[in-house]
């Protein structure tokens, strides 16, 4: 970040994450994925490229898949945001997460939150998803370690396991 | 506002360019106007034969709209950009805003009769696409004007079109595209129009191609005098993406591809259309 001479006037703003309401005050150019990692200290989401490709930092904002490295944080004031952190309730995996540890759907997990998200979303719309569907569904999240194929059966038998069941993450 | 700012504000809309384009410090605006909480500018209209969008109208709200995918080209368009995420937050005002020559809506419009309505302090005025965008980076707004909605008139019957770009990976901007628009009359083509896209400083509208096609029937010959002419109309720079030479040849086979199935879907054909990834 520059040297800045002036003061930056924080702007106050309230946002639900995970279910909890939170008021902070922050610096308007503050990204959402810093607000979310160093403010509420919640790492899960992870800074993969910052630059809008691989879609490690994959949160949901009320509901939609978004890169949280490109939205402001002032942006989110009034929104619901779900990170990975939310997934799992009381002890309970959730299960798209149980489906990518059965699945073997990660290796060094860099990627993994923003994976879950992203299936999240589609499973949340389309609950017996095509593998062409699930590929353009995670287009943009970046395994590095290339492990597509499990993260594909991992989304395929999370999608299996959750027949039925209504996908909102809470 | 944006008067009161003066010439160092932006507007921010989806904010998937502008972000980014921050972040490098390609864009340094001292203010930001951000455009996302303003109610109503976010929806797909039909009235009098004229699809109306509101300039804050996310590309997934129009790849998901049944009255949007009556014109097949642009629920290629809106389907095909990016990635969901980006899709969720990009907006169909921003993108032509901000008239990037590797934009995806600016090309898929030029072949429809597009308008720009453009709100400003002193009213409301309505720009024609092609002269909306007038260079790279650079359309017809004023400094306190904005996009308010892009109206697209529906084509007449016996219309076909498909938009099709090549990209390296999801995220990406395309490589090359697309977008051809066709006038069917039995097998002979009445009327053409055909965008090439990230071959030059803007969109560029292919007249050769489009003459070569009027009047004929769609033949292998003609086909591949308007893949020629659409060559030569491209304009492309060598960079990352690839060479000058290897986007020509690139684009030339887009639009061989993108006549075909425009041909098909005049017919009433359904042809499922996305970006190609490499």
């Amino acid at each position: 970040m520059p040297e800045t001479s002036q003061a930056i006037e924080k702007i106050a703003i309230q946002l639900t994450v995970n279910g909890k309401q939170h008021s902070v005050k922050i610096e308007p150019r503050m990204l959402l994925v810093e607000l979310l990692r160093e403010t509420l200290d919640l790492t899960g989401t992870h800074v993969g490229c910052d630059t809008t490709y691989c879609g490690a930092c994959t949160v949901l904002l009320n509901g939609a898949a978004v890169k949280s490295c490109t939205i402001f944080a002032v942006q989110a004031d009034g929104a619901e945001i779900l990170t990975v952190e939310g997934l799992e309730k009381e002890g309970q995996l959730h299960p798209v997460q149980k489906a990518f540890g059965d699945a073997f759907g990660l290796q060094c997990g860099y990627c993994t939150p923003g994976m879950m998200l992203s299936t999240v979303q589609l499973l949340s719309t389309n609950q017996q998803p095509s593998e062409q569907q699930i590929h353009k569904a995670i287009a943009g999240n970046t395994c590095r370690c290339t492990g597509y194929q499990n993260i594909v059966h991992a989304m395929q038998l999370a999608a299996e396991s959750m027949k039925g069941a209504t996908v909102d993450g809470d | 506002m944006l008067s009161q700012l003066g010439g160092d504000a932006k507007l921010l809309a989806g904010g998937q360019s502008l972000i980014p384009l921050m972040k490098l410090r390609f864009a340094n605006p001292a203010h930001l106007v951000d455009l996302n909480f303003i109610p109503g500018t976010s929806f797909i209209k039909e009235t009098n034969a004229e699809l109306h969008f509101g300039a804050m109208t996310r590309h997934a709200e129009i790849e998901a709209s049944s009255a949007a995918a009556e014109i097949p080209i642009i629920h290629d368009c809106a389907a095909g950009i990016a990635d969901v995420q980006v899709r969720n937050r990009g907006t169909i005002g921003g993108s032509l805003a901000e008239a990037d020559p590797s934009g995806d809506w600016a090309a898929v419009l030029m072949t429809l009769s597009t308008e720009i309505r453009c709100l400003g302090t002193t009213g409301e005025r309505t720009v024609r696409l092609p002269d909306f965008i007038t260079d790279a980076y650079t359309t017809a707004l004023e400094h306190n004007e904005l996009v308010k909605e892009v109206v697209v008139k529906m084509p007449p019957k016996n219309n076909g079109g498909a938009y099709l770009a090549f990209k390296r990976s999801a995220p990406v901007y395309p490589t090359a595209s697309a977008a051809v628009q066709l006038t069917m009359d039995g097998d002979v083509c009445k009327d053409a129009a055909i965008t090439l896209g990230c071959v030059g400083l803007t969109a560029i509208k292919a007249t050769e191609a489009e003459s070569v096609l009027r009047g004929q029937a769609i033949t292998e010959k003609t086909l591949s005098a308007a893949m020629d002419a659409a060559r030569t109309a491209a304009d492309p720079q060598s960079d990352m993406r690839g060479s000058l030479e290897y986007k020509r040849t690139l684009v030339g086979a887009l639009v061989r591809r993108a006549i075909e199935i425009a041909v098909r879907r005049a017919r009433g054909e359904q042809v499922e259309v996305s970006h190609i990834y490499a």
